[in-house]
This record gives C-alpha cells, sequence and structure tokens, in this order.
C-alpha cells in the first residue's frame, strides 16, 4: 500500500495529489506535462516535495511535517526511466550488478544472471554497454533495477525503446515475477495501450492533479464519457 | 646544476600534488552535487588564490604560521617547530595556493556527468565516497589528469609563494626558482639559463607525456 499526500512546485507547474495506491501494479496515467515525471521522482526521493508525505506499507519514505526525508538508497525502491542511465565505464554484468554490495561475490553473480534471464537478455553480460542497442540497453537497466528486489518499483515510460510484441512478452515475465517478491510498481505512461493493457489500477493524472482513480476499465470508460461529451459539445 | 634544487622541487610538486588531489575530488564533488547557497561563497574561496598575488598569499601564510597568531603558536607547539621556513610550511602554502588549479578541472568534469547517471547510482543505494569513486571519478578520469598536470606544473614553476614562506634555505626550501632567482641576481645568465630550460623541459616532458597517455586511454575507450 502506497500512501501520497504532495504538494510540489516545480516553476510554473504545481503538482497537488492524494490517493491511496492499493494494487501491486498501479499505472500513472496522462498526457506529457501531466506531472508523471515529477511524482515518480518524489516517490524515488530524487527530489523533495513542499509539502506532504509518502508511506509505503504503513512506513514513512516522506513526511515534511516531521522533517523526515529518506534518501533514495534507504528507500529500497527502484526506478527505471525512459534513457536507461547505463554506467558507461561498467559491462553489463557490472551494471547489474552495482546495486548488490551487500551480497557475497557468488550470490551477486547469481542474482546477475537470474535478472538478465527475467529480461530476456542472457547472452549479455560481458557487453561493454556503448554496444546495446537502444531496447537491450532498457532491458539491461530494468535488470539493475529489479536486482536489490526493492518494495517499490518505479517505471517512467521504460518500454519506449521496445517494439509493442517485446514489450508485451517482458511485461508477461515481469508481472509474476514481481507479484512473487511483492514488489509494489508504479508505471507511469503517457500510452494509453499501455495504460489499459495491464488491468491493473490507473490513476489518471491531468495537470498536476489526480483526476481519475481505479480499475483499468473504470477509469477508461469515464476518460471515454468525457471525451464523448467534450466531442459533442464541439 | 643544483641537484638538490631539483629534487626538492620535484618533491614539492609531487607532495602537493597529492595532498590537493586527496582534498579538491571530494570538494569538487560537494561543489557539483551539494545545495544551498552557501556553495557558492565555498567555490568563490576555492578559487580565490587565482586573483591574489603569490607574494601576499606568501605574507599572509608567513604572519599567520607565524609566532604571533594563536595558529602559529599551536603549530609550533604541536609540530615542535615553526612551519615558515621548512619544507611542511611550503607544502602547506603551495597546497593553498594551486587550489583552484586542482578543483577547476574537476568541478568542470563531475558536473559534465549526466544527472540520470548520478540519480541511477543514488537510486542502487551510491552514498556520497561510492558516488564519487564508481562514478565520477571514473567518468571525468581526464579532468583529474588535467588537475593532476596543473597542479604539478604550477608547484614546479611556484616563486612568490616560496620566497616569502620558505626563504632560502639550501635543501629545506630552496627550490629551481629560487636558483633562478639567485642566478639572474648575480647575472649569473648561463647558469639561469640551465636551469630555465630543465624547468621549461620538465613542463614540456610532464605535459607531453601525461597527455600522450590520456590520449591512448582515450583512443581505446572509443
Amino acid at each position: 500500500m502506497l500512501e501520497v499526500a504532495l504538494d510540489a512546485r516545480r516553476g510554473s507547474f504545481h503538482l497537488q495529489i492524494e490517493c491511496r495506491l492499493a494494487s501491486e501494479w498501479t499505472v500513472v496515467f496522462g498526457p506529457s506535462g501531466a506531472g508523471k515525471s515529477t511524482l515518480l521522482r518524489l516517490l524515488a526521493g530524487l527530489d523533495r516535495p513542499d509539502r506532504g508525505r509518502i508511506a509505503l506499507d504503513g512506513s514513512f519514505l516522506t513526511d515534511s511535517a516531521l522533517g523526515l526525508w529518506l534518501k533514495p538508497g534507504p528507500r529500497h525502491t527502484s526506478m527505471v526511466t525512459q534513457q536507461p542511465a547505463l554506467f558507461p565505464h561498467l559491462s553489463v554484468a557490472s551494471n547489474v550488478a552495482y546495486g548488490l554490495g551487500s551480497l557475497n561475490r557468488a550470490s551477486r553473480a547469481r542474482r546477475v544472471e537470474e535478472m538478465l534471464d527475467l529480461v530476456g537478455a542472457t547472452d549479455l553480460p560481458g557487453y561493454n554497454v556503448r554496444q546495446l542497442s537502444g531496447g537491450e540497453a532498457q532491458r539491461v537497466a530494468l535488470a539493475r533495477a529489479l536486482a536489490p528486489q526493492s518494495r517499490l518499483l518505479l517505471l517512467d515510460e521504460p518500454f519506449s525503446a521496445l517494439d509493442g510484441a517485446a514489450s508485451d512478452a517482458l511485461l508477461a515475465r515481469l508481472q509474476p515475477w514481481l507479484k512473487q517478491h511483492r514488489v509494489q510498481t508504479v508505471l507511469a505512461t503517457h500510452d494509453a495501450t499501455d495504460a489499459f493493457a495491464t488491468c491493473a489500477e490507473v490513476a489518471l493524472l491531468r495537470g498536476g492533479r489526480l483526476a481519475a482513480l481505479g480499475p483499468a476499465a473504470e477509469v477508461l470508460a469515464s476518460e471515454r464519457d468525457r471525451l464523448i461529451g467534450r466531442l459533442a459539445r464541439g | 646544476m643544483d641537484w638538490q634544487a631539483l629534487a626538492l622541487t620535484l618533491k614539492l610538486a609531487t607532495v602537493t600534488t597529492a595532498i590537493l588531489l586527496v582534498i579538491a575530488v571530494p570538494l569538487a564533488a560537494w561543489l557539483v552535487l551539494g545545495r544551498g547557497r552557501w556553495l557558492a561563497v565555498l567555490e568563490a574561496l576555492a578559487a580565490l588564490p587565482l586573483l591574489l598575488p603569490p607574494t601576499v598569499l606568501g605574507f599572509f601564510l608567513l604572519v599567520l604560521l607565524g609566532p604571533r597568531t594563536a595558529v602559529g603558536r599551536g603549530i609550533t607547539a604541536f609540530l615542535g617547530h615553526p612551519l615558515a621556513f621548512s619544507f611542511s610550511g611550503l607544502v602547506v602554502g603551495s597546497v593553498i595556493y594551486s587550489l583552484p588549479f586542482a578543483v577547476q578541472p574537476l568541478v568542470a568534469g563531475f558536473a559534465a556527468v549526466e544527472p540520470a547517471l548520478v540519480d541511477a547510482a543514488r537510486l542502487l543505494g551510491a552514498g556520497p565516497s561510492r558516488l564519487v569513486l564508481s562514478l565520477l571519478v571514473p567518468l571525468a578520469r581526464r579532468s583529474l589528469l588535467a588537475a593532476a598536470v596543473l597542479s604539478f606544473l604550477h608547484t614546479m614553476g611556484e616563486f612568490g609563494v616560496v620566497l616569502m614562506l620558505g626563504g632560502d634555505i639550501p635543501g629545506a626550501t630552496r627550490t629551481l626558482s629560487i636558483v633562478l632567482y639567485n642566478q639572474v641576481e648575480n647575472f649569473d645568465y648561463a647558469a639561469a639559463n640551465r636551469t630555465a630550460a630543465i624547468l621549461l623541459g620538465l613542463s614540456v616532458a610532464a605535459l607531453a607525456a601525461i597527455y600522450a597517455g590520456g590520449r591512448t586511454r582515450g583512443g581505446a575507450r572509443a
């Protein structure tokens, strides 16, 4: 359970959102500029809100009233963005192992192998990341984020370099693993197909505000009615 | 040829460069990754020796480290001898004088590292020291090289601070720049030419060797 009550101004943009994300897989859907990436950065601890709180399974990650703000590492939160941001001086295997400092060498190697297998990149561990295609780099970035087995996984349009079939196949492998390891996932996307294909809880963001939150079918129906209403009004 | 002065100059440049890198790497990382308005004041202080005349800096340090100040008396009591007119005093002066030459290239190099990479490392649990050692330093190694070269060569040619703070004690504070000054003062231009040629040759050789190394490694990366 992720509880969020945030107020953050970024220039002229104002994100103000309060919600409880109870589903293991929530899609934050909205057009570009709706505040999806801002929200995910606040959840990850990469940015601080002006006010508000974030609690994951009852533990506070941020609470401005108490002056509490956990740094990204201790939050046990992982994030993958559209830009894979792989460390260019490290191999694929070293990238995936970067967040596994607490494991011994053998366990680390096993985990790297397991993660690369999960994302369908078993043939890549020795590669220099500069040699990877866009899709391969996104798979490796995903493996790196999954490796520490964080409690919260934040995905900000992470499959943009994969075609539809590859993206669907990856999601199909990923979702059971996340469920098994009890990782709550928040996927931000502006693509309605992504948002509604996963049969998840959908949070619809518009202009920095939460416009709707609920099962995908319900949010889709309300959004469809709104669009039809706008068209009818001309 | 004053071999003793040459050895002392090389020793001073080496020790100063090593100390500067230890200080400048975390300082530059702090300036780049830190937050707060007062960081601008810190950056200005780190750059101040660029604008301060070396003789003025040497004079301030001579006064500060001398017996008239509490700092100077404290250091003398701790070390058993005053820092002024000693090799250790020269090292202190050189580190302060050359600080901007180590910090500025590192700040530029660290600032050029993509913020997304820093975010990724922080999300994976990297604390400040790991962030610097496993990410910023490897990705900004050419800046580290530039900082080392500039610090070394700047210290090699130092004159004003050395003369004010160290004087001219053979084997302790007499560097090649002081030797060159003495030779010119005595109208011994032949010896002065040799000393100047050595300083120039060392500078060119150090620059060429280190940049050639950087170029080779850069080629291997591509």
